[in-house]
């Protein structure tokens, strides 16, 4: 009954004897997805970098100018990218951990399709400055309508493949999908409520810093139930996988669970520190992400300890490689973010490259290395062959990883740089740079750097798409790459 | 060692019970993962309704945004202004100096939506109202580098052939109307005549540099939404600045709530 190979897609049902079919091509829809929109974020991003280090990249067309491109980019890595790579991740794992096909074939592609077609709308309207303003949430109320109704239909089929499970025990992985499937309904719904005033424009039911509470309650469990519960989950199932080790702990993984979910919802007024909120409601954000660190450096434990054993294999194994590096970046961002949250510290990091860099040392460090080691083991599982270009992952693996190095590094180095540099008085006690832009142009080599590390980011990003491409399109033989799996079945 | 056997394996009390009455059950987890994540957001959010925190978001001297100045800002919106320009001054010595007081809740009681931004690529706009002439922000808007030389803030030609429509300003009056805001004419021809009221006086202040413009181009209303920015604030803390200054030592200014009290 145990899977053989971790591509088969036939599992005999227990006490039945009947075979289950696994819904693979699904998987591969998303799959595909995910490589897609990773480039085009990606490449997104490098663009308003651009922006950044040189203002005439514009060109003066006013649907790429900075403001209209940057949530174009935020989106299109969070909902296209990160989305549809946690989307491949569940809809292959969970079959197999639950040991039964999804729910309905149907609501699996209304699904897909209607996901997609939410991406292509944001893709469009953004662009045309078509947006609410609030971070993460831009899209426009009647994009948001949809992105409810198709969220309901992916959690009626989540919870649906869960009701007929053919294996008692809920495995980790399905809690961490459980809660981002959850959290994130809630979140939508409660922060978009708003009043239209036109087919594109409208306007929130809050107002002033409740509005702004309600936001960053969001946004910032949107990075906690977007871009870290879900790819715990993923962490969970495909790193013993990959590793072919069990996971290092359960019970660990019950304490940290629960702290996480428990705990993250709390810390929104992070990132209002300073503002007029009033100081309960700042001290219960900062103590809360303090806090937080625990639980986080709880799952990076048990992942990087899940290595026990194999850490000969990681310096050989590309998957195993980036898998490491993004939970090791998990630990580091989830140490800065405590950090930052810090009255004293924030006052010096808000609004400067410093969160930039902290976000991406999340954002490509640990959603971006998690992804790339996941779909490099997948494309393997789900078409059984092997790499086109098995040495192109390695190299992929290196230019991400530099590209990360600078753009942190020279995020940090530019951020505590204009962070002094704004608030320094000379000993008549005024403004030492009290222009404005002569802070600005010290940066502009700082950002000369981050182009270039994202641009390596970028490179390392296409060449994986090449990759797959030549590797699904190739006429290689059928086989069976990786071997057999211990863990998590 | 199979997953399955380490499960087996905890002996703590909390992990039996896990194991044999949660993870049995995608209902009763689905339950507690939800009351997990609601406990943290009802605390802190439940008591922005109450009335106490609604009255210390309001203040008299604190009007509704104009038709003319909510067109400017919906294009402020629109073009993204927010990412790089913040509308919140902190608490701090070098803040005040660069910027001006420091915002008060209050301030922000008709915004909607919010608008204090994330990012500094830009300086913080909260008090930029009549920092310049209107004719300052004609120029800058056409071309940044002609009022700041250097500047990596990007062009915006399109907003002086571009036009707003009257008729849709009035439908995001009456949406906000509906949201709360206390708009007391809200029809289609009274917001008409507060658009070209106000427009007329700031074609009238451009013509006096001879600019020529035309009252609906899209830029008037940014002008008119920039020029609003903090100027409240500023004549109420003079007020009361002055009343002080009369009756001997100041009493804290602001909200009790006042954060931080500065560096
Ligand atoms: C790429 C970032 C960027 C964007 C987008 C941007 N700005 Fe700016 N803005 C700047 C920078 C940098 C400065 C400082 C130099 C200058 O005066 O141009 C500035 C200055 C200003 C100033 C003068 C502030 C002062 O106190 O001197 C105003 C007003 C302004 N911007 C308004 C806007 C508006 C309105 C928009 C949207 C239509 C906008 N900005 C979009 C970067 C930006
Ligand atoms: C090639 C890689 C990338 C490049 C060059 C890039 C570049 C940028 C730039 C220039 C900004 C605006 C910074 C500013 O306002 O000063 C930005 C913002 C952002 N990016 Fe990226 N990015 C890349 C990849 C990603 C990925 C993969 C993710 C997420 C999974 C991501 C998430 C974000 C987020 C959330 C923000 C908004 C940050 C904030 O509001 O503080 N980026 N990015
Ligand atoms: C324990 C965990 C974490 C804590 C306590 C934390 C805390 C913080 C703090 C204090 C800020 C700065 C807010 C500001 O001053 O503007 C911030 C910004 C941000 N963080 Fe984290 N962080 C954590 C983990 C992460 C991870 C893992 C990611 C990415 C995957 C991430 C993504 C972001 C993003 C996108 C922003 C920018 C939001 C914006 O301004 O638009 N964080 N975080």
């Amino acid at each position: 009954m145990a899977q053989t190979t971790s591509g088969t897609v036939a599992a005999a049902t227990p006490g039945t004897g009947v075979a289950t079919v696994y819904d693979d091509a699904i998987v591969k829809m998303f799959f595909t997805a995910a490589v897609g929109w990773a480039v085009v974020g990606m490449l997104v991003g490098v663009m308003i970098a651009l922006e950044l280090a040189w203002w005439p990249a514009n060109m003066g067309i006013p649907q790429i100018t900075f403001g209209r491109l940057r949530p174009l980019h935020t989106n299109a890595v969070i909902f296209a990218f990160a989305g549809n790579v946690c989307f491949t991740g569940i809809y292959h794992s969970m079959q197999r951990l639950l040991k039964t096909r999804m729910f309905s074939d149907v609501l699996s592609r209304i699904h897909f399709w209607g996901w997609q077609g939410i991406i292509v709308l944001a893709a469009v309207t953004l662009p045309m400055g078509m947006t609410q303003s609030k971070e993460y949430a831009e899209l426009i109320w009647p994009i948001d309508v949809l992105i409810a109704i198709v969220w309901v239909i992916f959690g009626v089929n989540f919870f649906g493949t869960i009701a007929r499970r053919k294996v008692k025990h809920l495995y980790v992985a399905i809690w961490f999908y459980m809660s981002f499937v959850i959290t994130i309904a809630v979140l939508h719904i409660v922060n978009n409520l708003a009043i239209p005033a036109t087919l594109t424009r409208s306007y929130p039911v809050y107002a002033g810093l409740t509005d702004a509470l309600v936001q960053w309650w969001y946004g910032h469990n949107a990075v906690g139930f977007f871009l870290t519960t879900p790819f715990l989950g993923l962490m969970y199932y495909y790193l013993p996988r990959a590793a072919e080790r069990p996971v290092y702990s359960y019970r660990l993984s019950i304490l940290h669970f629960w702290a996480l979910v428990f705990l993250y919802i709390w810390a929104g007024p992070h990132h209002l520190l300073y503002s007029a909120l009033p100081d309960w409601a700042q001290t219960l954000g900062m103590v809360f992400s303090i806090m937080l660190l625990a639980p986080s450096w709880g799952g990076m434990l048990n992942g990087l300890l899940t290595l026990k054993g194999a850490w000969d294999r990681v310096r050989t194994d590309p998957i195993l490689k980036f898998m490491v590096v993004a939970v090791s970046f998990y630990g580091m961002s989830t140490f800065e973010g405590p950090m930052m949250a810090i009255r004293s510290v924030n006052a010096l990091a808000h609004f400067t490259n410093w969160v930039i860099g902290h976000v991406h040392s999340g954002a490509l460090g640990w959603v971006g290395m998690m992804s790339f080691g996941m779909l490099y083991w997948l494309v393997q599982n789900l078409w059984k062959r092997p790499l086109a270009h098995p040495k192109w992952a390695n190299h992929h693996f290196w230019l991400a990883t530099i590209g990360i190095v600078l753009y942190t590094v020279s995020m940090w180095a530019a951020g505590l740089m204009e962070g002094l540099q704004w608030r320094a008085l000379n000993d008549a006690g005024q403004l030492a740079t009290p222009a404005f832009l002569d802070i600005t142009h010290r940066l502009n080599p700082f950002m000369w750097i981050r182009l270039t590390g994202g641009a390596m980011y970028l490179t390392g990003a296409v060449m994986m798409a090449i990759n797959f491409w030549q590797t699904i399109r190739g006429p290689g033989a059928e086989v069976s790459p990786t071997p057999v799996p211990v863990a998590a079945d | 060692m199979s997953d399955e056997q380490k499960h087996n394996e905890s002996s703590k009390a909390y992990g039996r019970f896990h194991r044999r009455v949660l993870e049995g059950n995608g209902a009763l987890f689905a339950i507690a993962t939800t009351v997990a994540i609601s406990i943290g957001a009802l605390v802190e959010i439940a008591p922005m309704f109450s009335t106490t925190s609604l009255s210390w978001q309001r203040a008299d001297w604190v009007t509704p945004y104009t038709p003319l100045e909510v067109a400017g800002r919906d294009i402020y919106i629109r073009e993204g202004c927010y990412l790089c320009h913040s509308q919140m001054i902190r608490p701090m010595r070098s803040e005040m100096l660069r910027y001006g007081e420091w915002t008060r809740a209050a301030e922000y009681q008709y915004d909607r939506p919010f608008l204090l931004g994330s990012r500094r690529l830009g300086p913080d706009l909260q008090r930029v109202g009549g920092k310049y002439p209107d004719a300052w922000h004609f120029e800058h808007m056409r071309d940044p580098r002609s009022t700041s030389p250097g500047s990596i803030m990007p062009t915006y030609p399109w907003l002086y052939r571009q036009k707003y429509d009257p008729a849709d300003v009035a439908k995001s009056v009456r949406a906000l109307a509906t949201a709360g805001t206390p708009y007391t004419a809200t029809d289609d021809a009274s917001v008409a005549a507060a658009l070209e009221a106000q427009a007329d006086k700031i074609v009238a202040s451009l013509a006096t540099t001879s600019i020529q413009v035309a009252p609906d181009d899209e830029i008037i209303a940014l002008i008119a939404f920039l020029q609003r920015l903090g100027t409240e604030g500023k004549k109420h803390f003079a007020q009361q600045a002055a009343q002080t200054s009369e009756a001997a030592p100041a009493p804290a200014q602001g909200t009790p709530s006042a954060t931080g009290g500065g560096q």
